[in-house]
């Protein structure tokens, strides 16, 4: 098969997990990519953004996950000669994609307006923190510092937390994401015309649109803020069971289903009180309080796989619990 | 502005979260997108509401996700709606579904069957676990893939229980993964005319998500601990975390012990080394985070700021909303419900294009209601 992007030239001089993350997803369709480096100490994903776990030539498990499938060149942009050659890459690539915070490419004399000179149908794509203008331009775009300012920390979790970020780096992995987007669609728009096209993405925006959903409803409800479950938080706008809870062996996830049904399943006369489905959202809590009792008990997780039982004729989805080493668990 | 995927028509077999959230971003980028649904029933969103809000006869829930879209009604069990269908097929440029493993087959628009009508066609198919294997037919449900993939063991500290994340981020991801690789096949496809069978899953874009602790995994075979306190990454050493303050909440990212005792000036901190982040994680962030709850946030911004320290303020929606650095963006946007009248506010495409926002104030469709014009326009 001939891979989807074969053809395509992209030039990464991003650095960390947003930009690399973006490299990494043309490379895994066919485009090739070459990493742009700073001669010396290269990406300071290399050293910075490190695990605990080495390989063997000392670098950490987490730039070789990021930067696989790619090629890395070395470069000073303080010395001429190296800079002209980095500019005779530029007019041979199809994309080229950068994270420094606004300026600093400038000052290197290879923003966009620059660039474009030399090569009028590039995509150029860049990622920023919190966008080009304002007074959060200059603050450091990091993973953790765009949740907290996102809001995003008062989703997860259970009331009784402080604001919880999200354990995966989302708000790079989102940007990364967002940033291929724009840019295979301007390459698809350049089939047509001929020229490039420059595209932006902020970890900041890109937060905002994975809350698109929530927030729009906190922008449309006179801005009520989200309260998290008392017990077992899973998603702070959806009606109990909505959650994860502890059993006598495991633990299992519960998504959406009807209270008297789970009632009738676990003969539990407790639940049967509440058969409007209002109270499933307005109730949640004691309701997840009492489920969370009753699962502790009377529920063995680990071999006894509660999938999508139609009982009653009604859908319940429940699983057990994966983790990364749940070799004991039998599907 | 000419949009950047003008002309390219994008037909949506698609309901809740994943498929329609790949739909959405498409039609922001310029492409057209039909939504096919059932005459009566309509899209099963469309009655999915969060918080009992409505915008005409759909949950506002439904009205964020599909804004900028068509509605086409169809019954699958109708032959001559059907051929219709076929015909529309024919048009179009991609095809997007999230049923369950089958369902297209039994209506005979599995790929192999669209292909035969529209060799050119990107077809794209996301479902929950694959279509292949023991849990093929399961539900793809957003909080059970969570559970399924030990991505509820990166959220919370070492003594919670498991924690989703508290978004449908198995839906959303699989969808914007969807669009990436939808663009790349139209790319081709442009190039050499071939149509592409896109396979996507909320299961493996929840893999992915997880690359950098799944490749930490492999290599050492230990699984990645939360810290015992203030986690936010588990494979990432102190001081990494978020951290009460005397009046607040502030992040402070990874950066050594030494550049942050230039805010803290604490003779405790000293005591330890650089080789202690990880093997004494959770004894320094006690260390910090009591050493924090002397002071308010602006105490520790101000500070930050002056030795340029990767920290930031922790924001609910409110002071975000009142922040400079949220309204500079200019993220909301206004949309008059198709019926007239009632207006939402919704979030744009967070991606820019030659220094534009791209803003589409058009909204979600009535059920059925571009069915006649479609016909008439594209068959």
């Amino acid at each position: 098969m001939n891979r989807l992007l074969e053809d395509i030239l992209v030039l990464d001089f991003s650095q960390f997990l947003s930009g690399p993350s973006a490299g990494l997803r043309l490379a895994d369709m066919g485009a090739r990519v070459i990493k742009i480096e700073k001669e010396g100490t290269g990406d300071i994903c290399r050293q910075l953004y490190v695990s605990d776990v080495k390989l063997e030539d000392g670098e950490s498990t987490i730039f070789h996950a990021i930067n696989r499938n790619k090629e890395s060149y070395c470069v000073d942009v303080k010395d001429e000669a190296s800079l002209a050659k980095i500019k005779k890459l530029i007019t041979k690539a199809d994309v080229m994609l950068h994270n420094f915070r606004p300026g600093v490419m400038k000052r290197l004399g290879l923003d966009y307006e620059t660039v474009k000179e030399l090569n009028p149908s590039i995509v150029y794509g860049e990622i920023s923190g919190y966008g080009e203008e304002g007074e959060w331009k200059a603050l450091p775009g990091q993973d953790l510092l765009v949740q907290a300012v996102s809001g995003l920390t008062y989703l997860s979790g259970s009331l009784h937390h402080q604001p919880m970020p999200m354990g995966v780096a989302v708000a790079d992995i989102l940007a990364g994401t967002h940033l291929v987007q724009g840019a295979l669609a301007a390459i698809l728009s350049r089939l047509n015309t001929g020229e490039g096209s420059l595209v932006q993405v902020s970890m900041f925006e890109s937060l905002l649109d994975f809350q698109f959903e929530v927030l729009t409803c906190f922008l449309n409800d006179g801005n009520e803020m989200p309260v998290r479950n008392a017990v077992n938080g899973a998603h702070a706008y959806i009606a109990a069971p909505y959650g994860i809870y502890k059993t006598a062996d495991g633990f299992i996830a519960i998504a959406m289903a009807p209270i008297p049904v789970l009632a009738k399943l676990l003969n539990e006369a407790a639940l049967s009180n509440y058969n409007d489905p209002n109270d499933w959202f307005n109730k949640r809590d004691e309701i997840k309080e009492l489920l969370s009792k009753i699962f502790l008990i009377k529920l063995r997780s680990i071999g006894c796989v509660l999938w999508s039982l139609s009982i009653f004729g009604v859908p319940m989805f429940m699983t057990t619990i994966n983790c990364l080493q749940a070799k004991d668990i039998k599907y | 502005m000419k949009l950047p995927l003008e002309g390219v028509l994008v037909l949506e077999f698609a309901q809740y979260l994943s498929g329609p959230c790949a739909g959405l971003r498409l039609a922001d980028l310029g492409a057209r997108v039909i939504k096919i649904e059932h005459p009566e029933k309509g899209e099963a969103g469309r009655k999915l509401s969060i918080k009992n809000l409505w915008l005409d006869d759909s949950s506002l829930l439904f009205n964020t996700i599909n804004r900028n879209k068509e509605s086409f009604a169809a019954d699958m069990n109708n032959a001559e709606d059907m051929e219709t269908l076929r015909r529309l097929i024919a048009r179009a440029h991609v095809l997007i579904h999230n049923f369950r493993p089958g369902v297209m087959e039994k209506r005979m628009l599995d790929y192999e069957s669209v292909k035969a009508i529209n060799p050119s066609i990107v077809y794209t198919q996301i479902s929950g676990y694959g279509s292949k294997g023991p849990w093929a037919k399961k539900p793809g449900q957003d909080l059970l893939v969570q559970a399924l993939s030990g991505l509820a063991f990166t959220t919370g500290s070492y003594e919670d229980n498991p924690t989703p994340l508290g978004l449908g981020i198995g839906d959303y991801l699989c969808g914007n993964q969807a669009v990436q690789f939808i663009l790349a096949a139209l790319i081709r496809s442009r190039k050499n005319g071939k149509g592409t069978l896109l396979e996507l899953s909320l299961l493996e874009s929840l893999i992915d998500l997880q690359f950098e602790f799944f490749t930490t995994y492999f290599a050492s075979g230990k699984m990645p601990e939360r810290a015992h306190h203030h986690n936010a990454h588990s494979l990432l050493s102190a001081p990494y975390g978020i951290y009460k303050t005397s009046d607040g909440f502030i992040a402070i990212a990874m950066m050594s012990l030494q550049q942050l005792n230039k805010m803290m000036e604490s003779q405790v901190l000293t005591q330890f080394s650089e080789g202690d982040v990880f093997s004494k994680r959770d004894e320094i962030k006690v260390v910090i985070a009591d050493l924090l709850l002397h002071h308010p946030n602006d105490f520790w911004i101000q500070k930050a700021q002056i030795f340029d320290l990767w920290i930031m303020p922790v924001l609910n929606w409110k002071q975000m909303k009142t922040s400079k650095g949220y309204q500079v963006l200019e993220m909301e946007q206004e949309i008059a419900s198709s019926k007239g009248g009632k207006k939402i506010t919704t979030t744009r495409c967070p991606i820019r294009i030659n220094n534009k926002k791209l803003y589409a104030g058009k909204a979600a469709p009535a059920l059925n209601e571009h069915t006649q014009q479609i016909k008439q326009s594209l068959l």
